[in-house]
């Protein structure tokens, strides 16, 4: 089990968790950021990478990808550490005032307080409606994200999809995996086009199985995945040995876990105090589009201010007795933790 | 003024309840069903950028063409069928007079 300790947990690496490391770094907090995606950046980096957004103070356009990059630049300075591609699912409080907030997969944050900047919600896989597919999840064939390439090393899979997701590790995986076949049920493949264009070429070199018009239909084994039934738009249906199967199918926002916290919430948001965005609960914060308060505003500018205001509540939970005097970054620069 | 233009979503097989909306103030379909309480996500706002609005049309008038975006969109969902559109892509006006539709499952 991985066990982190930290003063702030942040929950959410969309840019209002990324820039919550800043505040919290000219305070002297330190942060560990987790987030159910497997990449920083929320939904700029999942939903927009590629669009200009103008109402960034100081960048007349910036796109949605480059602010991301240029925020974890900025946080460098402060050592944040990261926990990707985990959900956050509880926590619990011990009896110092201090939080132990748990991932599904074990991994224990020990933290002082915890700031929830969830934005949407956790991004989860959006699944095909086959049967029995849950039953190989967590390890048994099943895999709706790649975390780590080498879990395919040697092996015989099953990509399915037809986005940019699954074009990029049909490439990546060739050189991986023994063998890679990728299900579309089009013709054609809309992707990025040099993408598809490296993907025809890896067809016709024979590195990649293209089974173009058809869906994976069915899954077999005994515990363990051992075949799909591939069946195409005709009707023929095709039995294939694998290893693992990659449905890429991109994700879709849910509020997930947090939403059975005990917090108060309305509309599916979690209520703050505007003061420094606290929650009902003490020591647990909520910032950007998963918090709501009169006059909210869905915007990355608000969500920045709301951190910036946070990390002093946060401060002062963790360090009740000591006084903060706010300090421009102009006169004493940026500190390093 | 015009007329309010009708649309029937199919909540179950033979059940189905009609909505409508004006045809003058540029709303999507998207837009409609949201505001008629159908629990739409549309995250993206009406982009063509999340799928989250994917609807079914099972019959009434033909459509135009879903564009290049749109079509993208959609096949990079787990499920398309010979009606897959995104709401928000569709205009509401009055062509659209008689349409059944089905809203999709997000998670399957
Ligand atoms: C198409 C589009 C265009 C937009 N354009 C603009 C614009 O021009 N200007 C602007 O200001 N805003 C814009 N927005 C809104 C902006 O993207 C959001 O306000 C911003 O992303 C909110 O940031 P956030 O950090 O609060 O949340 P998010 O970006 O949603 O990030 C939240 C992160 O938390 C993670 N998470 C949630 N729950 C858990 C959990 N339990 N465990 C682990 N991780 C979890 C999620 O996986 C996600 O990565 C746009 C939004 C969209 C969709
Ligand atoms: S609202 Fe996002 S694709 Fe339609």
């Amino acid at each position: 089990m991985n066990s982190i300790s930290t003063d702030i947990c942040i929950i959410g690496a969309g840019p209002v968790g990324l820039f919550a490391v800043f505040e919290a770094g000219l305070l002297k907090l330190r942060c560990h950021v987790v987030d159910a995606l497997p990449q920083v950046g929320g939904q700029l980096s999942e939903i927009y990478p590629k669009k200009p957004i103008y109402d960034i103070p100081g960048f007349p356009d910036i796109l949605a990808g480059d602010l991301v990059n240029n925020l974890m630049r900025q946080i460098e300075p402060f050592h944040p550490t990261f926990t990707l591609g985990e959900r956050v699912e509880g926590y619990r409080k011990l009896d110092d005032g201090s939080f132990v907030v748990t991932t599904i997969d074990g991994t224990e944050i020990n933290c002082k307080a915890i700031a929830i900047a969830g934005g949407l919600g956790s991004f989860e896989p959006r699944k095909p409606a086959i049967e029995q597919l849950e039953s190989f999840e967590q390890g048994k064939g099943v895999y709706y994200m790649v975390r780590d390439p080498e879990t395919f090393r040697d092996q015989r899979l099953v990509i399915a999809g037809g986005g940019d997701s699954a074009l990029d590790w049909t490439i990546f995986l060739a050189n991986v995996a023994k063998e890679v076949t990728l299900v579309h049920r089009g013709t054609t493949f809309r992707g990025a086009a040099d993408s598809a264009e490296k993907v025809k070429h890896l067809h016709e070199a024979g590195k990649v199985n293209l089974v173009l018009s058809s869906n994976v239909t069915h899954v077999h084994g005994n515990g363990q995945l051992h075949a799909v039934t591939i069946t195409a738009n005709d009707g023929t249906a095709t039995e294939l040995p694998v290893d693992s199967f990659i449905p890429l199918f991109g994700l879709t926002p849910k509020l997930g876990p947090i939403e059975d916290w005990g917090l108060e919430l309305e509309d599916n948001a979690v209520k703050v105090n505007t003061l420094d965005y606290s929650t009902s609960e003490p020591g647990i914060f909520a910032i950007g589009d998963i918090n709501t308060y009169p006059g909210k505003l869905k915007l990355i500018l608000c969500g920045f201010h709301e951190a910036a205001l946070m990390c002093q509540g946060a401060f002062k939970h963790i360090f009740p007795e000591k006084k903060y005097t706010l300090k421009y970054t102009t006169v004493n620069g940026v500190p390093t933790l | 003024m015009t007329e309010d233009v009708r649309v029937y979503v199919e909540e179950a097989p033979g059940q189905r309840t009609e909505v409508s909306g004006p045809t003058d103030m540029g709303l999507s379909l998207m837009e409609l069903l949201k505001a008629s309480g159908y629990d739409i996500q549309a995250t993206c706002g009406g982009m063509a950028l999340c799928g989250t609005c994917h609807i079914e049309v099972l019959a009434g008038p033909a459509l135009d063409e879903p564009s290049d975006d749109e079509l993208a969109m959609l096949e990079s969902l787990p499920v398309m069928s010979q009606g897959s559109r995104l709401s928000c892509q569709i205009r509401l006006t009055e062509r659209l007079d008689g349409l059944v539709l089905r809203l999709m499952p997000q998670n399957t």
